[in-house]
């Protein structure tokens, strides 16, 4: 498998006690896969997440990606923050060339890379601009872009498009959609809102809280037809739905 | 329209000031060598700016003074500053060594600059460096612990981006947590624009011979109150453009990064 996850466990020191965020989690994840991590607050998705990228280390067990163990994060898998994490002080511009900074590309080159990526995410023309003159949707496209700039294998995406208004989220889940199939890239979602997983995934993680666990794993891969108000569409919604109240705990791929 | 109403505020402001100080000074028949009167301290003032202050152990100029304070303010200014945020970075990054550094600041910190002056003369003699040092006392430990605070206290986004995009520690130091941090960092330099000058006329007073703190001693020397007041009110005026100044350079930043520079009160 491209991503191994195998028995990942999490505990956090809080005062004297322990809090256990994530408990013995196996995970394996295809190259070019859409992988969702659902769940209520507190399920620990977000942790996993950070776990595979390299900025949590597990307290046991071990994540590989290609093999190779994640220790810390890497160029080569880039996470898109919910807040975007833009620098304030820099263009549009600079702020996609921050990775092609650290792997010395030529400056001629990165203004090409930078041209293409924003025209990538529909930001053509928008170079010169400050983070703090753009929507929160524009500040994503920008963070994205810097993420798909330095040809990066996987994204890890927390809640990316968690704080922005209903309309521009369904934009966005478009874009990314559309990214995804053109450039072959892996990404792992984190995200609590059902509808914007199954328009995404290949599989959804369901994940439960306390202690943090995969619940089930809903393969997605053979549903066609994603328009938000088709059929199917919603009967896969439904399904996640129901999932997400149920009581009995064992781990089934389901393939709609 | 808001320009023009700020110079009404002045113009009415100074006015009234000026009218029950005359007022005050004759109706109460006060000494003038005690408290003159505007007008003489107008007149002072034409004459430190044209000769200099008679009977002064000095001949330089008013003006001359001024060149001289200046000079001295922001080598002093400078010095503090650009070390302390230095410092304060890289404290700020290494907070367990921080923790050793910081009682002694914390004890350092409270003794009033002025305080050093007699050890401050006896090994650097009288002349730029008291000034210059207290000056750098006074600025230095402000602008230091808040920009500790600032980098201690940094958005960790900031920090999980720059490791994500394989940037070193140096370069993270840098570009990316200075620029983040010196938003913060520029409300303590503002202040200590403002507390430098201050200081500066006090290390001027006993540890120099020119300088506008060596005028007001020096006024004071020769029972001319009148001279004493011109300078304190040239040292005023001078302290306010400063304050001008660096807030016309907080909105140009802003202008241009849109760092969102605060303002001070």
């Amino acid at each position: 498998m491209y991503i191994d996850v195998t028995e990942v466990a999490v505990r956090f020191k809080q005062g004297n006690s322990e809090y256990q965020a994530l408990d013995r989690v196996t995970l394996e994840i295809e190259k070019g896969e859409f992988i969702c991590l659902l769940g209520p607050s507190g399920c620990g998705k977000s942790t996993l997440l950070n776990v595979m990228a390299g900025f949590i280390p597990p307290s046991e067990g071990t994540v590989k990606i290609a093999g190779t163990k994640v220790e810390h994060p890497d160029i080569q898998y880039q996470t898109i923050f919910q807040n975007y994490g833009l620098l304030p002080w820099r263009t549009v511009e600079k702020n996609v060339e921050l990775g092609l900074e650290t792997k010395h590309v030529k400056k001629e080159e990165r203004k090409q890379i930078v041209k293409q990526y924003l025209a990538m995410v529909g930001l053509e023309g928008a170079q010169k601009k400050r983070p703090a003159q753009l929507s929160g949707g524009m500040q994503q496209r920008v963070a994205i872009a810097r993420a798909l700039a330095v040809e990066s294998e996987v994204l890890f995406m927390d809640e990316p498009f968690g704080a922005l208004d209903a309309i521009t989220r369904m934009r966005l889940q478009d874009d990314i959609h559309r990214i995804c199939k053109e450039t072959k890239k892996t990404i792992i979602f984190v995200t609590h809102d059902i509808e914007e997983a199954v328009f995404l995934a290949d599989r959804i993680v369901v994940m439960s809280a306390n202690p943090g666990r995969i619940k089930e794993i809903v393969n997605l891969q053979k549903l066609k037809n994603r328009e938000r108000t088709s059929d199917d569409f919603i009967v896969a919604r439904d399904r996640i739905f129901s999932l997400l109240q149920m009581k009995k705990e064992d781990t089934v791929e389901y393939y709609l | 329209m808001k320009s023009i109403k700020t110079v009404k505020h002045v113009i009415l402001s100074f006015g009234v000031l000026i009218v029950i100080w005359q007022l005050g000074v004759k109706a109460f028949q006060v000494n003038e060598t005690l408290f003159p009167t505007p007008g003489k301290v107008l007149q002072a003032f034409g004459v430190l700016v044209k000769d200099g202050l008679p009977g002064s152990t000095s001949n330089a100029t008013l003006v001359e003074h001024i060149g001289v304070s200046l000079g001295r303010f922001f080598t002093g200014y400078i010095l503090s500053t650009v070390t302390a945020v230095c410092f304060g970075l890289v404290l700020g990054w290494f907070p367990k060594v921080f923790a050793y550094v910081n009682p002694i600041i914390q004890i350092i910190r409270p003794i009033a600059p002025v305080a050093w002056l007699p050890f401050i003369v006896l090994w650097f003699g009288i002349g730029d460096t008291p000034a210059i040092v207290i000056i750098f006392l006074a600025g230095f430990f402000p602008v230091l612990l808040s920009t500790v605070t600032a980098v201690v206290n940094i958005n960790p986004i900031y920090l999980k981006v720059a490791q994500n995009f394989g940037i070193s520690k140096v370069r993270t130091l840098l570009t990316i947590v200075f620029p983040a941090v010196f938003s913060q960092i520029a409300t303590s330099l503002h202040i200590a624009l403002g507390t430098s000058w201050i200081f500066l006329v006090s290390g001027e007073m006993v540890g120099a011979q020119s300088g506008l703190g060596f005028l007001v001693m020096d006024a004071k020397n020769c029972l001319r109150s009148d001279a004493l007041l011109a300078t304190m009110i040239t040292i005023g005026v001078l302290g306010l453009l400063f304050d001008q100044g660096i807030r016309l350079g907080e909105r140009q930043l802003n202008k241009r990064y849109g760092l969102g520079i605060g303002n001070v009160a």
